[in-house]
């Protein structure tokens, strides 16, 4: 019965949120139409970073290094020769790659591929560090990812950046890929793979004693992360249009953090939810940066104040509300029909605690 | 076959008068180093965390030093004792507010705290000071060159520059090493509940070894504004990473290790960018290369001690 009811529930959200998407993709503006894009992708980055960090318990700070080869890969594989050849001025692209063209599809999936052997590599040594060893090694990476870019005129086009990558991402692709993305962590997941890295996340001895290899399912969650958070800076780059090494320093990377810690590490809901939430205020804030003539008052913005608001938002979710918004716990159906839960929560009483306090 | 011969042959004509200005040059930025990697390794040493703060400490004390000199005008001799113990104040406010309130808390917890910190830091330093670098006051006796017996032209503060480290140096370990205060740090290291037990107030303890810790960092922030005389709000950012790997290098929670991975950081990064000048895009690189290299080999560090994982 509930079964039934759950599915039925789920096959009308997502035909609304296609209905919302069509509305979107015609009659809302441009504008608009960004910044949805962006949430889309920012949850992308988000799913990723907490499979990592969340369920495995790796603090990876090397996620924008990872997009950052998705982005280039994708950019350099969708733009047509023509443009490579014109913004290539200092040094000419290598060989094989100037007159390559491929569909934007083909090249995603590469911009992937490249960022999981980009982790294959970095993982294999680092993996086996731990808490803020791990933290400064892969942080250490994404500069030294970042350097290499700045530095490789003949392929990255160095610090000059890609102009003119072409604009294939649509509601349709951002969208599609943050469904295909949370399809495919949450079924890794509730699988044993998933319950594996769970236990590592709890306690990595009492995991290991219990025959999950460390090294294997530490390697799996990084990958895996990095496949995506390489598929999302794909996407982002042909967004934009642009994509420079600077872009993606560790302050991206830091946005992508806060995300994952204000919606709950260990909640792929909560990441949904405060990506939109983060990239929405994002923009709403824009006017703290800039100051705006109402005619009656004049508002004083300055430059960085946006800033201050997210590192400030980021402290108080870690010192008051460790929890984020979820915890470790996921929207279902069940738990939305639960009369008797709902009744708790407007009597005040507390749950009980859920998940685990990492 | 001199080491002068050597040097023209094998490396692109470098001259011996070359060599040794890199050489200052790369205790210099080495004693800057050391001065920063030590408030790192003080911290990891007490609290085991990464003090990701520890840089912007660093850039908000060389804002201190131009406030003081250029807006109020104080001669340096005024400015710069206020500059340490107003960092240091910062350095126990910092720990206040971000650490002690996460204490019983999750690791990742308190260093996801310490990075919202340092970009609190970063961000309230780019609204109230704004964006743009400053030219940094240096005073006037710090400044000129000065000419040694075979013609090699140096600056005076190449000199001054390690001095003032090995003064501090030598300070900081007296205290912990010899004072009522250094032996509650010490104690506190090693166990916060043995501590407190013998009649330590560790939370005391602990705040007073960030502010040693950002003291010091001043020293290395007014000294690297003289050097590198211009100042911006992110300037502590590469630095504070750099002071880090320093730290680690050395053997973390090691005062003479951070000093020793301070000159190595220093020394090398200035070798490697005049021996082999193709690489100079990827200095910023070298720091992180050698990070990995030494965790991979002892991750301990040069002087750490083995530690067995209890269960």
């Amino acid at each position: 019965m509930n079964k039934k009811r759950n599915a039925i529930l789920t096959i009308i959200s997502i035909l609304l949120l296609a209905l919302f998407l069509v509305y979107a993709n015609n009659f809302l503006d441009i504008y608009v139409v960004r910044i949805l894009n962006v949430c889309a992708i920012y949850t992308i980055l988000g799913l990723s970073l907490n499979l990592v960090n969340g369920f495995t318990g790796l603090f990876s700070l090397g996620h924008a290094g990872f997009m950052a080869v998705g982005a280039y890969t994708t950019a350099l594989l969708t733009m047509s020769p023509a443009v490579k050849k014109q913004i290539f001025y200092m040094a000419p692209l290598i060989k094989p790659l100037d007159a390559i063209t491929l569909p934007f599809p083909a090249a995603l999936i590469a911009g992937g591929v490249l960022a999981a052997l980009a982790a294959y590599i970095i993982g294999a040594p680092t993996l086996r560090l731990k808490g803020d060893y791990l933290a400064i090694a892969t942080l250490g990476f994404g500069e030294i990812i970042r350097v290499i870019f700045t530095n490789t005129q003949n392929i990255t086009n160095g610090a000059l950046g890609l102009k003119g990558i072409p604009a294939t991402t649509n509601l349709w692709w951002s969208f599609g890929t943050a469904a295909f993305t949370l399809v495919v962590l949450m079924s890794l997941i509730n699988s044993s793979y998933g319950r594996a890295l769970k236990a590592i996340r709890e306690d990595e001895i009492a995991a290991e004693s219990m025959g999950v290899s460390l090294f294997f399912h530490k390697n799996l969650s990084f990958i895996i992360g990095a496949f995506f958070a390489g598929i999302g800076g794909g996407l982002l780059g042909n967004l934009l249009g642009t994509i420079d090494p600077k872009q993606f320093n560790f302050l991206f990377t830091f946005n992508i953090l806060l995300i994952v810690v204000l919606g709950g590490m260990g909640s792929f809901t909560g990441t949904i939810i405060s990506a939109f939430i983060i990239t929405i205020a994002n923009e709403v804030l824009r006017f703290l940066d800039e100051s705006i003539d109402l005619g009656f008052i004049v508002f004083n913005g300055k430059l960085g104040l946006r800033a201050v608001v997210f590192s400030a938002l980021l402290m108080v979710v870690v010192l008051f509300y460790s929890q984020g918004l979820m915890g470790t716990s996921e929207f279902s159906w069940d738990r939305l029909f639960d009369k008797s839960r709902w009744g708790r929560i407007f009597q005040r009483k507390p749950l009980e605690k859920g998940g685990t306090d990492q | 076959m001199t080491l002068d011969w050597l040097l023209q042959h094998l490396f692109n004509g470098m001259t011996l008068n070359m060599f040794l200005q890199h050489l200052l040059n790369g205790i210099s930025l080495g004693s800057l180093y050391a001065l920063i990697a030590i408030g790192y390794t003080m911290v990891y040493g007490i609290l085991r965390l990464i003090n990701f703060a520890h840089g912007d400490i660093f850039m908000t004390a060389t804002y201190f030093a131009f406030f003081g000199v250029v807006t109020f005008g104080m001669p340096w001799y005024v400015a710069f004792p206020i500059v340490l113990v107003m960092t240091g104040l910062l350095g126990m406010l910092v720990e206040a507010a971000a650490y002690r309130p996460l204490r019983d808390a999750p690791k990742i917890s308190i260093l996801i705290s310490s990075i919202g910190a340092s970009f609190l830091l970063e961000n309230l330093a780019t609204v109230i000071f704004g964006g743009v670098p400053r030219p940094f006051p240096t005073p006037e006796i710090f400044t000129g060159v000065v000419t040694l017996g075979n013609g090699l032209m140096v600056q005076k503060l190449i000199f001054y520059i390690p001095a003032v480290t090995l003064v501090f140096l030598v300070a900081l370990l007296y205290l912990i090493n010899k004072t009522k205060t250094g032996m509650a740090m010490r104690a506190v290291s090693k166990d916060h509940e043995t501590a407190k037990v013998m009649g330590i107030n560790v939370n005391r303890t602990i705040s007073l070894t960030f502010g040693i810790g950002s003291m010091l960092a001043a020293v290395g922030g007014i000294m690297w504004g003289m050097k590198y005389p211009q100042i911006a709000p992110l300037m502590g950012v590469i630095p504070g990473l750099k002071c880090f790997i320093a730290a680690v290098i050395g053997g973390i929670g090691d005062i003479k290790g951070a000093v020793l991975g301070g000159f190595i950081l220093g020394i090398g990064e200035i070798m490697l960018v005049a021996f082999l000048p193709n690489l100079t895009g990827y200095r910023d690189a070298f720091a992180f290369v050698l990070l990995i290299v030494i965790l991979l080999c002892k991750p301990t560090g040069i002087v750490g001690e083995k530690i067995a994982e209890k269960v």
